[in-house]
């Protein structure tokens, strides 16, 4: 007969050694920034299960395409070439109108602002803890990703990095409580801070005084301020304005433009940082 | 003794893993609240069937893994798996003289008691505020119980760990 902890460490003090080691842990992660590396060398050791937790789903979705119908398929090579079309025609619409900003910033002697590296990526996993929103992408430090790295999907901006593994990355939502981020409105270029609320549907802009103007249907553009977001993609619809003058602020509300609930493949950006384009912008 | 001891170690890790990937498995949005916590129940199992060798030790590393790969504060799932188990392995004696179902109640405790102990942890550290959402794998929990029993022991009947 097997003793019960015979020859091991008895065990109370084996949970005690454990708790030590637990809030030491905890400890280190609040903390300190030392276990960034520490995060970044176990989220590469567990990269396989990820992987194999997705797998499931992307043999399901493989299955479902190899059983498509050739009349969908069909269907849906027409839907996309109009699609194309139509886009072909906004591009070369784009591409003059690119030109044209280029020249007028050259002549008011501002920098040509540069064309950056992209690369799709998809999402293995999203968080299932109801306080963060936080999904884990296929591409990590071999791709060249970095922390900070924005993240948009096809209508607007998803999120950030925060941290870096081998083969892949976490990505914290624009919805998470934790995140915030520089913002303009597009109409008339009025400057905020875009809060998550925890809510995938859910943005709120904190701190914006009543006599600000913002309506309703308002799009929210990133700014480009804080340098962690290039300028100019859509984060945000405002949903609602409430001026309820007992509150030193405006109630403001916003509703994320990228697919937040069902983000499936995303766009990973590279943009020069550079720190004077920055103090351009401000004078 | 230590040729019984070394016996089967492999499939019992090999158990916890899948309960790993099912942990972070994607799921429709509306069965994700009602995840049951695979890895707390099966390591429950395996502390009731062999508390000399499943106890407090693998609890804290299959949580710390639960950590890592949730991506919450390290330490906030390794110390309440740890917790929950040692409260089940000190109990094992009288644990396993229960009916599967009077088993049920008592794992629906201890699922219930660590995610009290997860929430109270990460309200600490990160100020979440408390949701009945979070208590709501424990119902599939205690749902689950009696199948991952059954099919565990004959799992390990099968391969005949000890």
């Amino acid at each position: 007969m097997n003793l019960l902890f015979g020859r091991s460490t008895p065990i109370k003090l084996r949970l005690t050694l454990v708790v030590i080691l637990s809030f030491v842990f905890m400890g280190m992660d609040k903390y300190t920034d030392g276990s960034a590396t520490l995060r970044a060398f176990l989220n590469s050791l567990v990269t396989p299960i990820y992987y194999l937790a997705s797998l499931p789903n992307e043999s399901m979705s493989w299955t479902v395409d190899q059983f498509k119908s050739r009349e969908a398929l069909q269907e849906e090579n027409q839907k996309l070439k109009r699609m194309q079309l139509l886009q072909n025609e906004k591009l070369q619409r784009f591409a003059f109108m690119q030109k044209e900003n280029e020249k007028l910033r050259a002549l008011l002697d501002s920098r040509v602002r540069q064309k950056g590296k992209k690369m799709i990526a998809e999402v293995m996993y999203i968080d299932t803890n109801p306080f963060r929103d936080v999904v884990v992408i296929n591409k990590g430090h071999t791709d060249g990703v970095f922390e900070g790295q924005p993240v948009i999907d096809e209508f607007g901006v998803v999120g950030q990095v925060t941290s870096v593994a081998t083969t892949s990355s976490r990505v914290i939502l624009i919805s998470d409580t934790t995140h915030a981020i520089p913002v303009r409105i597009q109409r008339n270029g009025v400057r905020a801070m875009i809060e998550g609320n925890g809510r995938l549907n859910a943005l709120k802009a904190n701190n914006v005084p009543h006599s600000i103007d913002m309506a309703e249907g308002d799009i929210l553009v990133t700014s480009g301020l804080g340098g962690a977001f290039p300028e100019g993609y859509p984060v945000a619809k405002i949903t609602s304005v409430e001026h309820d003058l007992s509150l030193p602020f405006a109630q403001i509300s916003a509703e994320p433009v990228a697919q937040l609930d069902r983000v499936n493949q995303v766009l990973l950006l590279w943009f020069q940082k550079s720190p004077d384009e920055l103090q351009e912008d401000s004078p | 003794m230590n040729a019984v001891r070394a016996h089967g170690g492999y499939l019992i890790a090999l158990t916890l893993i899948l309960t790993l990937i099912l942990a972070i498995m994607p799921l429709p949005l509306i069965f994700k609240p009602y995840r049951p916590d695979w890895t707390l129940i099966v390591l429950i199992y395996w502390t009731l069937a062999l508390p000399n060798r499943v106890n407090v030790g693998v609890a804290w590393i299959c949580g710390f893994l639960l950590d890592v790969l949730l991506g919450t504060v390290l330490g906030i799932h390794a110390l309440s798996c740890a917790i929950v188990i040692y409260v089940s392995t000190s109990n094992y004696q009288k644990i396993r003289n229960f009916s599967v179902w009077q088993q049920a109640m008592i794992v629906g405790m201890l699922l219930a008691l660590h995610h009290l102990l997860v929430y109270w942890l990460s309200h600490f550290l990160s100020g979440t505020y408390f949701l009945p959402e979070y208590l709501y794998p424990v119902l599939p929990g205690v749902v689950v119980w009696p199948w991952i029993f059954l099919v565990l022991r004959k799992y390990r009947r099968q391969f005949n760990i000890k």
